[in-house]
């Protein structure tokens, strides 16, 4: 066991992949020498030589383009896409092809590619910086989304991604990379040393997809989140007093629905909570797999907790950021219902 | 509208020679003699290749005569099976086109008069080279003599359409023979086959990549990816653009074809451009052999103009005259693909009137037989050809929870 922040927890997955499997590279802008701009592919390229880890043109579209050919070859390309705002270029790419091509050869031809992409805000990025497109995704048939909360997690959710014959849209809650932050802006960040999902095995294991993770079991009301959300969420139920149940869903698809109603049936409350705009954003979704599974066990409406619907403002980036004490209102709201 | 400055700006809309009504007018090309382009040696560096980027590379003269240092010196055989696959390929769009005015399908694109494309350039790369088509080169899959019956039963979404119901017709696919599943959107199958190009020198294989799309799609970004991503990491991939001169009803200066050549995109990347007579058998050989032998011989990509002339429509969907005069396609200087091979064979003693005559009949004979054993298996809208099951399948490797919930949802 070592100690790694979420960005050497996902460099570990990388290295862990590349030494097990010669199928498996990586590039991406400025991923290669510099090892990216996050420093997730550090050290690759001098470890496994240019031909595994190296930098692409500034064109997202031929670097998906190109991963789905080289999937299609029956290597397991891992994309790098700097930072998720810049993902467009690539998503015609990404949702006509990668997501079909299974489909559309009746599974003559497979894509076993991976996409990461750094995401979500609270770094001061502005609306290029910042976004939250996992619900532009989630939408799509032919496509797994996951989204890691801690270094533990995010190696061993990468490497279930890198082996799953699918292609996998990796999102990164960059605002817990170097720690779990958790929306608390008048208290020091803890350090991922602090936490024990900073303990990461050196070697080769898989968190399957598709499962959720309990992280703080309650029994007055379930809070579904993902990402940089859980520590907000975690937060809030520490802040409030509520006997809060948070999920941490890892993947939000295929969603694990078990978890999901398993607490919530339990609970009787739900609050959702994300960064991602709120109109139609993922948590749209959430709510009504709870109202479709869950409804008879309901004792109040369900609360969402979002991003505006508006652009990622950029001097009011911690009015626009769910933090502890929105997310406390929405509990207390679902509480009184 | 008020009255606009004499020095006001004006905004030039690209706008063709010809509409319909109008005689045909191709008087502003010109093109270089057969066998006056030199040929250069495979490891020529790109920047010395410029001026083919405005040239054209032509082998037959419209006597039959093979000319010039590109002359492939094809044996007889060759040329005489690359006419078969030609006039096969021919007689199935022509049976095609008529099934889907029958109703037994709901669209269909020829190749008509591109057929030296597409075949000449399966018999140039080898066999397991893997093709990234678009979709007018249905003369490749014949030409890998994938089964025509196959290729119906998929425009006829049959009980047996290797691709389950799930595309529209044309869109094949076939990975035993190199022949990547067609997609709908242009030009994303560009950037995808330089990526297999780079996984196969990547993992120091020996097969290369070919890639197809039209003059109109050149446009799209994914083909400018595809160029820098070939051009920078020396991908082994030939990238052709078909410039059949129509995209459905847009002539090709609307594509940006009006003031330069497709080939010469080529040069802004410092990749070899050669630009072809799209309707010569042998050139289109000649230049596919020489691209293939550079891309083997790990000197990277080479981009393709291959010049030629939609004879028909663009699909079962438009009707040319509409855009364009409708005698237009017999006028084009540099005729019919699969004239020029016919006469050629002829003038060097080895085909004849008769011969060709009989071909045609087999060809169509072939056609016709195929297509009656594949309208027994069924036609599009057959009740039961494919179970609701089987929509949900294929979606992913295994079914996930949601898809198996919808699969058992009560069908209405």
């Amino acid at each position: 066991m070592a100690t790694m922040t979420m960005i050497q927890a996902l460099n570990s997955a990388l290295d862990t992949m590349m030494e097990r499997d010669p199928k498996v590279l990586t590039y991406g802008e400025d991923v290669g020498y510099f090892g990216g701009v996050f420093k997730v592919t550090e050290h690759l390229q001098q470890k496994y030589g240019p031909r595994r880890c190296f930098d692409a043109p500034i064109n997202e579209c031929g670097i998906a383009a190109t991963a789905i050919g080289m999937a299609v070859y029956g290597l397991r390309p891992v994309i790098e896409i700097q930072f998720a705002d810049y993902m467009y270029p690539a998503y015609d790419q990404l949702v006509s092809e990668a997501a079909r091509i299974r489909y559309r050869s009746a599974n003559d031809y497979t894509v076993p590619m991976t996409v990461r992409m750094p995401y979500g805000g609270g770094i001061f990025g502005g609306q290029t910086h910042s976004q939250s497109p996992e619900a532009l995704f989630t939408h799509v048939a032919g496509l797994k989304t996951v989204v890691p909360a801690t270094p533990y997690d995010a190696k061993g959710l990468l490497i279930s991604a890198i082996e799953d014959d699918d292609p996998v849209i990796f999102l990164e809650p960059k605002r817990v990379y170097n720690g779990p932050f958790d929306g608390r802006r008048d208290r020091p960040v803890q350090p991922w040393s602090k936490h024990p999902a900073s303990e990461v095995p050196e070697g080769y294991y898989k968190i399957p997809l598709g499962k959720a993770n309990i992280v703080r079991e309650g029994n007055d009301v379930t809070i579904l989140s993902y990402g940089t959300m859980v520590h907000v969420a975690l937060a809030a139920a520490e802040d409030s007093g509520i006997d809060a149940e948070v999920l941490d869903l890892r993947t939000l698809l295929p969603v694990d629905i078990d978890a999901i109603v398993a607490s919530v049936s339990k609970t009787g409350r739900c609050v959702i909570v994300h960064e991602a705009t709120r109109t139609s954003g993922y948590g749209a979704e959430l709510s009504a797999l709870v109202q479709e599974h869950c409804f008879y066990h309901l004792e109040a409406p369900i609360q969402r907790v979002t991003g505006y619907d508006t652009p990622y403002p950029h001097a009011l980036e911690w009015e626009y950021f769910p933090t502890p004490p929105r997310i406390i209102k929405a509990m207390r709201r679902v509480m009184e219902g | 509208m008020s009255s606009r400055k004499s020095n006001a700006l004006d905004l030039h809309i690209p706008a063709p020679r010809a509409r319909p009504g109008d005689k045909p007018d191709f008087s502003g090309w010109s093109f270089p003699e057969p066998g006056d382009t030199p040929r250069p040696d495979v490891d020529t560096p790109a920047v010395e290749l410029r001026d083919y980027a405005y040239g054209l590379i032509r082998v037959l003269d419209m006597e039959g005569n093979a000319l010039g240092p590109w002359t492939p010196h094809l044996q007889p055989e060759t040329l005489r099976r690359g006419l078969k696959y030609m006039l096969l390929t021919r007689a199935f769009d022509d049976r095609m086109y008529r099934a889907q005015r029958q109703g037994k399908t709901s669209f269909y694109m020829q190749s008509f008069g591109e057929e030296a494309i597409s075949v000449a350039q399966a018999l140039a790369l080898n066999p397991d080279d893997m093709c990234f088509p678009s979709y007018r080169q249905q003369g490749i899959l014949i030409a890998r003599d994938y089964p025509l019956i196959e290729m119906m039963h998929q425009i006829y979404s049959n009980a047996r359409d290797p691709m389950k119901g799930r595309q529209l017709p044309v869109m094949y696919s076939s990975k035993k023979d190199g022949f990547f599943t067609i997609s709908g959107n242009l030009a994303t199958q560009v950037p995808q086959a330089v990526g297999w190009a780079m996984a196969s020198a990547y993992s120091g294989d020996l097969r290369i990549a070919s890639t197809w799309l039209g003059e109109g799609s050149t446009a799209e970004g994914d083909f400018h990816a595809a160029m820098t991503f070939a051009a920078v990491y020396k991908a082994p991939v030939i990238i052709n653009v078909v410039n059949n001169q129509w995209a459905i009803s847009s002539f090709q200066g609307i594509a940006g074809g009006e003031n330069t050549t497709f080939a010469a995109r080529g040069v802004g990347y410092g990749m070899p451009p050669l630009r072809v007579d799209g309707n010569d058998f042998l050139a289109v050989y000649a230049v596919t052999q020489w691209a293939a032998e550079r891309a083997r011989s790990n000197m990277g990509p080479t981009l393709i103009e291959h010049f030629s002339y939609r004879a028909g429509p663009h699909s079962t969907s438009d009707d040319p005259a509409r855009y364009r005069p409708a005698e237009e396609g017999r006028a084009w200087p540099l005729g019919d693909p699969v004239e020029r091979l016919k006469t050629h064979l002829i003038s060097i003693g080895e085909w004849s009137e008769e011969q060709h005559r009989v071909a045609q009949e087999e060809a169509v004979e072939t056609v016709r037989a195929t297509g009656r054993e594949a309208e027994k298996v069924g036609v599009l809208g057959a009740d039961g050809a494919h179970t609701r099951q089987s929509m949900f399948e294929d979606v992913y490797k295994d079914v996930p929870w949601h898809l198996r919930q919808q699969s058992e949802e009560e069908a209405v």
